[in-house]
């Protein structure tokens, strides 16, 4: 991280008047602080309802918000007036889940598009478009109207089209979400390969702890309106009781064994692939079980995370294993509260019973 | 009445029919797309929000959509007689008949306007596009597809609103078909009219659903 934020959200709350009921408001986003550093892929993990698609509405003012200031590239959005907005919206692209194409007009015809509205003279538009395209991968596709092509195509499109202004910073609106896990992963390699090559500043809303895991380097759990937790993934693994720790690594065990410590413990880094159990086992003379775990790639560090069952009585192992860097907690049951690689729960009966577990 | 008697009063009929539907399908055409965009952007949480121009035209187009043609016809005459210097005649058709279609494509244009996702216009504010690109490049351009099968309606409604021209004079095949066909019980002149109308309309939506194809890439 540079140190210098590219995005800074202060205070931000965002209330919604229930149609025909004016007593009633539902509160979108309740207080919301966020900073993303420069080059910094930033994931908002929640499920729907939770607020993060307003929050994101908010940050290039699709949405007003209510309170709280909102500052781009050192610019305060909240503070603009229409005509300024608008030029400040050119440094910000935006991808959306169901892209959100031009259907009159062919994928060159959309790239286009957004260069018309950033006023590039005409004649400097075609090579710029077959530039954009190249980029994304979508050389051959020029002439092709968006009903012809797959999903995966269709994202490229509003990739090329959103950085077409060459902004430093890009909104991704679950821009996998409509999309089968292979072009998924597609996408989600197309945008670390742009942030890391144009140094290009990511913030996304998503609901697919895949996301947060392949491409983000920062993440907020986000819930009714509010953070939970929210900071640098290599930290947030490390907090105890970590909810994206439990999401990125769900823990399938029993929580106590008899006549054992079951304890969780989660290590990063170069820990992750230290043989960090074998040597407990050794040094203490130790039977340690693995009740579950893995050790994974993740965007921002090799992480990994297990539930052991330890001899009771003795916390020296323990204390060796924080020595070493690792996090130790008593374990977490499951069902855990944040979504994990599963489809958006659509009936109410999924959320009461999400939200019960989580209290 | 002879063969060539009948084929001229066809002719003449035709042409008038033709002048009056083409005349007044331009005027619609530019007056109830200005109406139908007004109508969408002045509606609540419209780009130009303006509830109470939305209600006031609103309500305007449907007490205009309300009357009878053939009220409305006599009606404007005092307004037919300031636009064109007279009261009656084909040109002094043209006046009620366009009246008469704007609210009517008006809404049909409001309707295919609002068909556009919402989404694809909230990408184009988010990528900082002014009000004009956005009516312009997006709404009225998406909407294409919708706005040609709802011009083409309006050809026809016009067709069957110019048979009541003959009230002032305006002729036309309607027109044909009831002071001959109808008043007169001239079965074959009435069968002829009805002919060259089914055709005249049919041809109409033929090339209206030709231009839709075309234009559409959904």
């Amino acid at each position: 991280m540079t140190g210098t934020y590219v995005i800074e959200i202060a205070g931000l709350r965002k209330t919604y008047r229930a149609k025909g009921r004016r007593d009633r408001a539902v509160v979108a986003v309740d207080g919301v602080d966020l900073r993303v550093a420069e080059g910094d892929v930033f994931g908002v993990l929640g499920q729907s309802g939770a607020g993060k698609s307003t929050l994101l509405r908010c940050v290039n003012m699709l949405e007003r918000p209510d309170a709280g200031t909102v500052t781009v590239g050192g610019v305060e959005l909240t503070a603009l007036k229409r005509q300024p907005l608008r030029l400040a919206r050119h440094g910000i692209g935006m991808i959306h889940q169901h892209f959100a194409l031009l259907s009159s007009r062919t994928v060159a015809g959309n790239v286009a598009f957004a260069l018309e509205v950033t006023g590039v003279p005409r004649n400097e538009r075609r090579a710029r478009v077959a530039e954009l395209l190249e980029l994304v991968g979508l050389g051959g596709r020029a002439d092709a109207y968006p009903s012809q092509l797959s999903g995966g195509q269709k994202q490229r499109v509003g990739i090329a089209r959103a950085l077409a202004a060459r902004p430093k910073v890009l909104l991704s609106d679950e821009a996998t979400s409509a999309l089968d896990p292979e072009t998924t992963e597609s996408i989600l390699r197309l945008l670390l390969d742009l942030n890391q090559r144009l140094n290009l500043t990511i913030l996304l809303i998503t609901h697919e702890m895949t996301v947060v895991k392949r491409i983000c380097q920062s993440a907020a759990v986000m819930r009714d309106g509010r953070f939970v937790e929210s900071g640098a993934i290599t930290d947030l693994l490390h907090r105890p009781g970590s909810e994206l720790a439990r999401g990125l690594f769900p823990l399938d065990a029993p929580t106590a064994l008899d006549g054992h410590t079951v304890v969780d413990v989660t290590v990063s880094g170069a820990e992750a692939d230290a043989p960090l159990l074998a040597e407990v086992a050794r040094r203490f003379d130790l039977d340690v079980r693995i009740l579950a775990g893995s050790v994974e790639q993740l965007a921002a560090t090799r992480a990994g995370r297990f539930r052991l069952a330890l001899p009771a009585g003795d916390d020296a192992p323990l204390n060796f294993l924080r020595e070493r860097g690792a996090q130790v907690s008593p374990p977490v049951a499951e069902p855990v509260a944040q979504p994990v690689d599963r489809p958006e729960p659509t009936g109410p009966a999924t959320d009461i019973d999400i939200r019960g577990a989580a209290s | 009445m002879t063969t060539s008697e009948l084929t001229d009063l066809l002719w003449v009929g035709l042409q008038e029919t033709t002048w009056m539907v083409f005349v007044s399908t331009v005027l619609t055409a530019v007056g109830g797309l200005l109406l139908g965009i007004l109508l969408v952007l002045t509606a609540p949480g419209g780009m130009l929000s303006a509830p109470a121009l939305s209600s006031v035209l609103g309500f305007v187009v449907n007490v205009a959509r309300s009357l009878p043609f053939i009220i409305l016809l006599v009606a404007v005459i005092p307004f037919t007689r300031a636009v064109v210097g007279t009261t009656i005649g084909t040109d002094a058709a043209i006046v009620p008949l366009t009246i008469g279609a704007i609210p009517f494509f008006a809404r049909i244009v409001e309707a295919a306007l609002r068909e556009v996702p919402p989404d694809v216009v909230a990408a184009a504010t988010a990528m900082g596009a002014t009000r004009r690109q956005i009516v312009g490049k997006v709404l009225l351009r998406e909407a294409r597809p919708g706005l040609v099968a709802g011009l083409t309606i309006t050809v026809i409604a016009l067709v069957g609103y110019s048979a009541m021209a003959g009230v002032v004079g305006g002729g036309g095949l309607g027109d044909l078909a009831i002071r001959y066909g109808y008043q007169r019980f001239d079965t074959q002149v009435m069968i002829a009219t009805v002919v060259v109308l089914v055709v005249f309309v049919q041809l109409v939506q033929m090339a209206g659903d030709l231009l839709v194809r075309r234009l559409s890439h959904r």
